[in-house]
Formats: C-alpha cells, structure tokens, sequence
C-alpha cells in the first residue's frame, strides 16, 4: 500500500465529465443570521463570518433581519442595472468573438457584486474595483459607449491605448483604475480612506478583488494597515469559486471562509450571498455606516459563482463541469432578483422581455456610436505621438527625443 | 544659515514641506514617536501629530501600497523605507502602480509620493543593509530617482521632491549622513562642519531635479558619480594628481546630460564610479549616452568603477567597496589608454 502523502493537494469536488458537487458550501438559510449594530464588537459578531447573510429565501420572498426593505421602483432600477450590465457583456464577449476587440472579460452571474454596491455607497465614496466590476462603472455614470471606446484602444479612449480592454477609470466618478496585477488595489483603498479620516472627511473607501487574489500580499498588507489604523474602509472578496482554473481552495478556501481571515487582524468578516442583491446592499450599508461612525474596516465575502470563463483567453470547459453552475445553490442573481420582484407583483415576464430588448438597443446605439470614433481596423486611429504623453509630469527630454525618432521612423520608413 | 548635517538637513527639508502644506504626512517603521533609526524624523511628530507623522507596520508593500491611496486622496506622502534593502516588498506597487498610475489613467489618477531611503554602504551593513539598487529604479518609466551628496543637496533635491507631482525615490546615502567619507575607513570621521555644503538655510529652497553640479573642475578626465562616491572621487583626483573635472549628477533619472557631455567633450576621457553592482548597473547607461554623444571627442575607453557583482559581502566590505584604490586606480587606466 503506498505511504500517505503529508502533503495535501487541494481539489475541486468536481472536473469536467463530474456531477456538479457544491455539497463543500456552508449554506444558512435566508433570514438565519442576526443582525447586530454597526457598534458590535469584532469579538461578538465572529458568528457573522462563518454563517452566510441571505435576504431572498428559495419562494423569492424576502425575510430576516437584513432585509433591508427597499422600494420595488429602487428594486427595479436595480434589476435593470444588472441586466444592462449582462446585456453588455454579452455584446461586447461577442464582439471580440469577431475579433473586433482583443480581449474581454465579463461578470456573468456577479452583477449583483456591483450593482448592490454602487446602490449602497455614496457617490463621495471611493471605490477600488477588480478587472470584473465593469457594473460599478455604468452605476457611477461612465457611458457604454465610453466603455466600448476604450475596449477598442479608439480616438475617444480614455486611456488613450494604453491600456487593454476593460481596465477602465472614471474620475469623475470616483471609481479607480483597474490594475492588470492583482490586489495592488487594496491597499491603496486603506491608504485613500486613511487620508479621509486624517483630513476629517467622511468619505470611505471600498475595494473588491476575487478569491485567488487573496493570496497576494496585498491583501494581507491592505488588511494589516485597515486593522492598525480603523481604515473607513469596506474591504470585498468576491468569492466566485474560480481563480481561472483553481478553485477557492487553492486560495486557501478549504478550512475557513474568505471573510474569516479578517478576525485574525480584529477585522469583523461577513459571508454574504452574493447573488442576493438585497443581501449584499444590506450587509453594504452596513458596513458603511460602520466606517462612517469610526468603527473602521470591514471584510464582506460575497459568495457567488463565475457564470462563464475567466476571460475571453480563457477554456474552462478544460477545468470544471459544463453545467457547474446551473447547480450552483446560490442561483443566479438578476433572476433571483426577478423573481422576487414577480412574485411581489411587481414585475412580469413581459415587462423583462422588453427591459431586455430595450437594454439590447441601447448597448447597440452605444456600438454603433462608439465604431464612429474609431476600431482596430478603421479609422480614425489614435495619435501614436500621444504614447510619449502622461508619463510624468515634468517629462525628461529623452521622452519628447524618443517621440520624433518615432514619428520620424513611421514617416519616413527608416530608410527602408 | 546653519550648520547641518544630512540627517538633520533632510529633517529640516520635511520640516518645511509639513509647515508649508497640510497635506505633506510621513509614514514608514518607526519614524513617529521614535523619529526614525537614523533620527531623519526626530521630532516632526511632536511637532506635526500622529495625524501626520504615522508609525507604520513593518510592511514596505503595505507602506508604498497606502502611501499611493494617500496621494490619489490629495495628500503628499512621504513614505520611509528603513533601508533601501527593505523595498523590494513593494517593488510591484512601485513599478506596476506608482510609476504608472498618471499614465495609464491619462493624468486623471496620480499620486505624488516620495520613498527616502537610506542606501549604501560603508557601515558594516552586511548584504541586507548596504545596497544601492539605484539602477533597478532607474530603469523604471514614470518615476524620478535622486541620490544626493550633501547636506545642501539633500535639502533642496528633497524639497522638490516632494512639491514633484511625480514620485520620487529619494536614495540617502547613509555612509555620508554624518560627514564626507572619501573611502578610507581607516581614518577619524569627518563632520559636515568643515565642508561648505554644510552650509543649509533654515527655510525653503529648492535644488532642481535633472541638474547635476560640477565639483571639481578639471581638464585631464571627467568622473562621473553621484552620493558617497563624490567624495571619494575628490579623494582618488587628489592622490592621483591628475586634474580631474567631477560630476556629481545629484539627479539620476532624469539625468543632466548636457553637464556630462559637456564636460567628457572638453577632458576627452571619462571614467564613471558608484557603489551599485557593475553588470548591467546605472553607469552602463551613463557610458552608452556618454559614447554616442561624446564619441568623436574620446581619446580613451570610457571606464568603470563599481561594485563587484556579489552580494554585498560582511568581512570584506573594503575589499568590495570602491574606495579610493579602486578609482585612483580607474583613473589611471584611462588617462594610461592610448589609441
């Protein structure tokens, strides 16, 4: 018989040609966690990392504690946001399928991550998103057609080509860039809600990253400084089972939830249904207020699924079951949300098929309008001499030297 | 003026930023109550608040990482890296954040920090508290570097520093923070007291970045250095007795390159010195600029003076040191070169 290994190898419960088997996720039943004052002790609400705060119960009625008693008309702006922000995905997954793009990544199933999120902070407030918070920038007012010209690198881009497909910023809406490496924005949302409370402000901050990402130091630093200083900040793992293709464990997802690992620092950790918008806005809200008041950082774990691959690079039919997540216990958000809404009596099969079709036309409109300005294989194109700009202030000379080399090698063929 | 020295120029140079504007804040390992290893901090948070002057975990990721969400929130960090040896932690948020957060956002996003942090050696360090990892930064789009020399410089490069919109690396070099050290460990120690950069006004002035100093005028060879290495330099002209022009770059990105061409143009023969690893270091790039401008007017090989490539090694720190045998004996082979 062989020798047991010590080493033990993290694996999922299913690969592809399993049974889906999400039997490994610890489920409460809607309403089951209590909901404590955002003046709670760390020490007394550790219950609330380990349990898992739902709202919508499996009859799509909301109950418990959490439910935070939102207007159907709030609800159904909400719905239309997470729609608009499938809608889009959808448009845009299929515009790179043509090639028409480069790159694309979509929040299939984590609408709700977003939108709840967008709805429950102030618009003062700061977020730091991850590469699949596209739906934070819509809410906070950046338009699609905007988005779609920056996904074609075109002449309205806002990163002016620098930068690939979706990693977006808006300024104006107080959103951060996205960063190509991963958790680096976590400490800078500690550090920005640091300068908030130095300079007495009540603003706060919020970031997001996903499962895998909780590994980087980043993360570990950003919680660390959150914990030391009582950051006003709102700290989100967005548990989706899937770091491309390790599953959570690999994470180190095994033995303790995500939001469990803010307890070890005396930041209180929240496991949240992530695909129940009334859920994430309520522990949210929350949250926020906690930080507001001065009771400083918390880390909420959304849990929810990754609906399709990681990216438009990426096969996870070579890795997980086809079907994994229509057996996904926690479903899927916007028809979780729906049905709620339905069997409220405030919404209808109908009324969606339109909502659908007119988001549809409007992602449409938005394509239509932003190929004007430019696609990857039709003018107008962007300066290429702008690649020498922003990259610092004050720039050195060799920069404006190596622009003319550039500009005069394009024009004149080096000599070929 | 007064008379200062590094330590206590650098303090005086964050002195005047935090008097001058509320959102200068400085943080790193123990720089507030107890005002820092080297004492550059001593006093500020007495004088500024915990507020401003903030005791950070040990965590130079975390550190860099917060000073950046700092910075996008309007304030002017100034982070602390104990020694340079320590920053590699948060080299990513460095090179992936720092240094290019203003351009991929456009100029919409930037956060304008300055990292000081004491660099070199020449203090029985041992590898982890004697490096000069200059030119890993150097070689970084989107930040400034700067290594000054003297309590003067240290002030005034310091002060623009941290009024730059661009980050900065402020390399310190510790070996020099109490008095010019010309390489030879064997004598008493110096004070700044004597020398004429010790000479630093009590307020707010600035020395521009990108402008390096000449020295020493000379007509026979040019050296082209920067921190400890300076006064070495000065030292090694002295022993040789050739009339060597010195420049000290103060700046190392961006670089003055008209002050060093200038000069190679006028002495013909150059020779560059610092205490980084030569392979691959800052000083193959001074010689590459050095050369395509200054080709036709060089009556020598450009030489080099620099670190061995080791790790910086405990017991044999004279041996690896470029002291005054090394660049006296750089100087010769060049100014011995005929074509």
């Amino acid at each position: 018989m062989a020798k047991k290994s010590r080493l033990h190898i993290p694996r999922p419960t299913a690969r592809p040609g399993d049974e889906p088997d999400f039997s490994y996720l610890d489920l409460s039943p809607a309403g089951a966690v209590d909901k404590p004052s955002v003046g709670a002790r760390v020490r007394d609400i550790e219950n609330l990392s380990s349990g898992l705060v739902r709202v919508l119960d499996d009859e799509h009625r909301a109950q418990g504690p959490w439910n935070p008693d939102l207007d159907p008309e709030k609800l159904q702006v909400a719905l239309r946001w997470m729609v608009l922000n499938r809608v889009f995905d959808e448009r845009m997954w299929q515009i790179q399928r043509q090639g028409r793009i480069s790159f694309y990544i979509q929040a299939l199933g984590e609408e709700a991550v977003s939108i709840a999120a967008g709805m429950a902070l102030r618009h003062g407030d700061m977020c730091f998103p991850s590469y699949r918070n596209q739906g934070l920038f819509m809410y906070r007012g950046v338009k699609l057609v905007d988005m779609m010209c920056q996904c074609l690198s075109n002449t309205r881009d806002m990163c002016k080509g620098r930068q690939l497909p979706i990693m977006y910023h808006s300024k104006k809406g107080n959103v951060f860039s996205i960063s190509g490496n991963l958790a680096t924005q976590y400490p800078h949302a500690v550090g920005w809600a640091m300068a908030s409370a130095i300079k007495g402000e009540d603003h706060i901050a919020a970031a997001w990253l996903g499962d895998g990402s909780t590994a980087e130091a980043d993360f570990h630093h950003a919680l660390t400084f959150a914990a030391v200083y009582q950051a006003p900040v709102i700290l989100n793992v967005v548990n989706n089972q899937w770091a491309i293709s390790t599953f959570q464990g690999t994470a180190g997802g095994e033995r303790r939830s995500f939001a469990g690992r803010g307890l070890g620092v005396g930041i209180p950790g929240i496991r949240v249904d992530g695909n129940d918008l009334l859920a994430v806005y309520a522990v949210t809200v929350w949250a926020a207020d906690r930080a507001r008041r001065g009771g400083g950082p918390t880390l909420i774990e959304l849990v929810t699924y990754r609906g399709g691959a990681h990216s438009t690079s990426d096969d996870p039919s070579k890795y997980r079951p086809k079907d994994e997540w229509k057996a996904f216990p926690l479903g899927d958000p916007i028809e979780r949300l729906k049905q709620h809404l339905i069997v409220e009596g405030r919404w209808s099969e109908a009324k969606h098929e339109k909502l659908v079709a007119d988001l549809k036309a409007e992602v449409q409109a938005a394509w239509k309008e932003a190929q004007a300005f430019g696609t990857m294989t039709e003018g107008p194109f962007l300066d290429p001499a702008t690649m020498f700009d922003d990259v610092y202030a004050d720039p050195p000379e060799r920069l404006e030297f190596q622009r003319q080399r550039m500009l005069d090698i394009e024009q004149n063929g080096g000599g070929l | 003026m007064a008379q200062m020295n590094m330590i206590e120029a650098i303090r005086s140079a964050m002195d005047v930023m935090m008097d001058r504007d509320p959102n200068v804040v400085v943080l790193g390992e123990d720089v507030g109550y107890f005002g820092g290893v080297f004492r550059c901090t001593d006093g500020l948070q007495r004088k500024y608040g915990e507020h401003r002057v903030i005791d950070a975990p040990i965590a130079e990721g975390g550190i860099i990482g917060a000073a950046i969400g700092m910075g996008v929130n309007g304030l002017r960090p100034i982070a602390e890296i104990q020694f340079a040896d320590y920053i590699y932690p948060g080299f990513d948020q460095v090179v992936s954040e720092l240094a290019r957060l203003r351009y991929r956002t456009c100029g919409e996003f930037f956060s304008p920090v300055t990292i000081r942090t004491p660099c070199g050696g020449g203090i029985r360090g041992g590898q982890t508290h004697s490096q000069s990892p200059e030119g890993i930064f150097t070689h970084v789009s989107g930040i400034k570097t700067v290594m000054p020399s003297n309590p003067y410089d240290a002030k005034g490069l310091l002060i623009a520093s941290i009024e730059s919109d661009d980050p900065v690396i402020f390399f310190e070099p510790k070996r020099i923070y109490n008095g010019p050290f010309d390489g030879d460990p064997d004598k008493p120690a110096v004070s700044w007291n004597a020398h004429p950069k010790g000479d630093v006004p009590e307020g707010h002035y600035t020395v521009a970045l990108g402008e390096a100093e000449i020295v020493r005028a000379g007509s026979e060879i040019t050296i082209v250095t920067y921190g400890t290495l300076v006064h070495v330099a000065k030292a090694a002209a002295e022993a040789t007795g050739v009339d060597a022009e010195i420049v000290d770059l103060r700046s190392l990105s961006p670089v003055d390159l008209p002050a060093m061409t200038a000069s190679v143009k006028k002495t013909g023969r150059c020779l560059i010195a610092h205490e980084a690893t030569r392979f691959g270091g800052f000083g193959a790039e001074l010689a590459a600029i050095i050369q395509k401008e200054c080709f036709y007017h060089l009556e020598a090989p450009i030489g080099r003076v620099a670190g061995w490539d080791t790790p910086y090694p405990h017991a044999f720190e004279w041996q690896y040191f470029p002291g005054k045998k090394r660049l006296a004996a750089g100087i010769r082979k060049v100014m011995e070169a005929t074509a």
